[in-house]
């Protein structure tokens, strides 16, 4: 999603000037953003810390700040910098996590993002948008701009899909249309849940919803609708169970009274065996695949 | 009004919300009170920020406020009590003199930096002050704030260091070899026009602050934890302690008979 990412920047800049830092990342990939918006293109150094207090400052004089960084240097280092002077401000700076869950693979645990979006989650103020598809990183960024608000956005390798349409952008979308279930997920793992299912006879698959703004607001109708109808709801996401999507459905769902007739959560595991790969491998060791979800359903 | 008269004033007006309210860290916001009043009187102009980095004088921030009128007389009754705006450490969104809510050590610099690009990048008049604590430079975050800073030349920054070396549980020296000309020699060593003063000196203060400006412009000022009150002067506990009903009287006495 870097590329799109990088576009659809230079694209908000015409409209909406902004300031972006760096945390000395984007080689091979924010070229063009440096050349576009020259000096509020700004690299910060190996430095998160300052790098987010001078966003929240840059932010009180005016101009939208942007902080990017592989996801746990961009959320995790500076964690006290994003709640004390960004969250409780409630300031227009934006955090971007560029490979959210393990999407820096065999890089190691220490480059993985499987607890980006709980964290911050738990900070006042905060929204996250965690894009799925290609013209999603677009529209969250449209998003974001709108909102005016602190913002975590999480970007990831956005698989290309053949032979079916994506609908557009929305906090809330079916993707797949299936009667052996429902699953609902989040990010960049859904291009590969999509792609692995999409093949498969509706009648043997399960629906496939796609969540991409958290907090969860109101669920929509037909979102409601199908968990009281459908055998099971199983919710598959690249992160931890603790503050995830899981918990967040599960807990809107018993304050709203909404009752599956079944409810399955598959989420990051973090190291099972002890071994590092690549995105897939440790996403198959968390069992985040259509093998595991067919087994769930069938269960 | 003369500088010595707004000092008396300010200091007896701060150990009284103190001893009202009970609460500590008198040391620290008497060594800070002269900066933060000079700058409030003298300096600060309509497109000009101040940040309080060490949060923990807010009660001195607080009297510089109320001493310009920008926090009424009834406010300063409510410091540290329920349904206050006048926390412990400075609260955010609610008055424009307190940009930034601080408190936790090592953020101030940072924010000063940002808001000091941020003007710059916007043509926006106006200079950023912000007043650290010496002890608060242990923090990581300061060291990364230095680099940015010197490598942006943020001209239109002035940082200022109370340096009264003593900090929560000892003397900045004991805690990490530090003082102020071992701070001084290290940020000479970047590209920032450094100065050590007496930062109890009206003068001193007059002549650091109103020198012309090329470079970030970091203050060093030399101070005393306690400023006013022989009993507290250089003491290392009244970091923390309240005053007791009979030492606030002897300090208001003292400072009177000033």
């Amino acid at each position: 999603m870097r590329d799109l990412f990088c576009n659809a920047m230079i694209a908000l800049f015409a409209r909406q000037p902004f300031v972006f830092l760096t945390g000395d990342l984007g080689f091979k990939a924010l070229e063009p953003l440096k050349s576009a918006i020259g000096d509020h293109f700004i690299n910060a150094g190996v430095a998160e810390q300052n790098m987010v207090s001078v966003a929240a400052g840059i932010a009180k004089t005016g101009l939208p700040a942007w902080v990017y960084s592989i996801a746990p240097f961009a959320y995790a280092r500076p964690f006290e910098q994003i709640r004390n002077d960004v969250c409780l401000h409630n300031l227009p700076v934006t955090i971007v996590g560029n490979g959210g869950g393990y999407g820096y693979g065999v890089m190691g645990g220490t480059h993985h993002a499987i607890e980006d979006y709980g964290s911050m989650l738990c900070l006042q103020n905060m929204h996250v948008f965690a894009p799925s598809f290609g013209p999603d990183v677009a529209a969250s960024i449209d998003r974001i701009t709108a909102l005016k608000r602190p913002s975590y956005l999480r970007l990831g390798y956005a698989e290309k899909i053949e032979g079916l349409d994506i609908a557009p952008y929305a906090p809330w979308r079916k993707i797949l249309n299936g009667t052996k279930g429902m699953v609902i997920t989040t990010g960049a793992i859904a291009g590969s849940l999509v792609k692995s299912l999409k093949d498969e006879p509706e009648d043997s698959r399960p629906s496939l919803w796609v969540v991409s703004e958290l907090p969860l607001d109101d669920l929509p109708k037909e979102v409601i609708h199908e968990i009281v109808t459908v055998p099971v709801v199983c919710v598959v996401e690249e992160h931890v169970a603790q503050g995830g999507l899981g918990q967040m459905l599960a807990t809107t769902m018993l304050e709203h009274r909404i009752v599956p007739r079944k409810f399955n959560h598959l989420h990051a595991e973090g190291y099972v065996s002890g071994f590092y790969g690549s995105q897939t491998f440790h996403r198959n060791e968390s069992g985040l695949n259509k093998e595991n979800i067919i087994r769930l359903l069938h269960e | 009004m003369t500088f010595n008269e707004l000092q008396k004033k300010s200091r007896m007006r701060l150990l009284k919300m103190h001893f009202e309210s009970g609460v500590g860290h008198i040391g620290g916001n008497l060594s800070a009170l002269d900066a933060m009043l000079y700058i409030h009187h003298y300096i600060l102009k309509e497109n000009d920020r101040f940040i309080l980095s060490k949060g923990h004088s807010a009660g001195a921030l607080y009297i510089a406020l109320w001493s310009i009128g920008k926090i009424p007389e009834s406010d300063l009754a409510t410091f540290h009590k329920d349904h206050t705006k006048l926390s412990g450490h400075p609260a955010p969104n609610w008055i424009d003199e307190i940009p930034f809510a601080t408190g936790s050590l090592g953020h101030g610099l940072g924010l000063a930096t940002g808001m000091a690009l941020g003007k710059r990048l916007q043509k926006q008049s106006g200079r950023i002050y912000c007043l650290m604590s010496d002890g608060e430079w242990q923090e990581g975050s300061n060291w990364e704030s230095l680099v940015f800073l010197n490598h942006h030349q943020l001209s239109n920054l002035i940082v200022l260091v109370d340096c009264n070396g003593l900090q929560g549980f000892g003397s900045t020296e004991e805690v990490a070899s530090m003082n102020s000309q071992r701070l001084y020699d290290v940020c000479s060593a970047f590209d920032s026009d450094v100065k050590i003063i007496d930062g109890h000196s009206e003068e001193a203060l007059k002549t650091a602050l109103s020198s012309p400006q090329k470079k970030p412009l970091i203050i060093l000022m030399n101070t005393h934890k306690g400023q006013g009150v022989s009993f507290m002067e250089n003491k290392m506990e009244w970091h923390y302690l309240p005053l007791s009903e009979e030492l606030y009287h002897k300090a208001i006495q003292e400072i009177e008979a000033l």
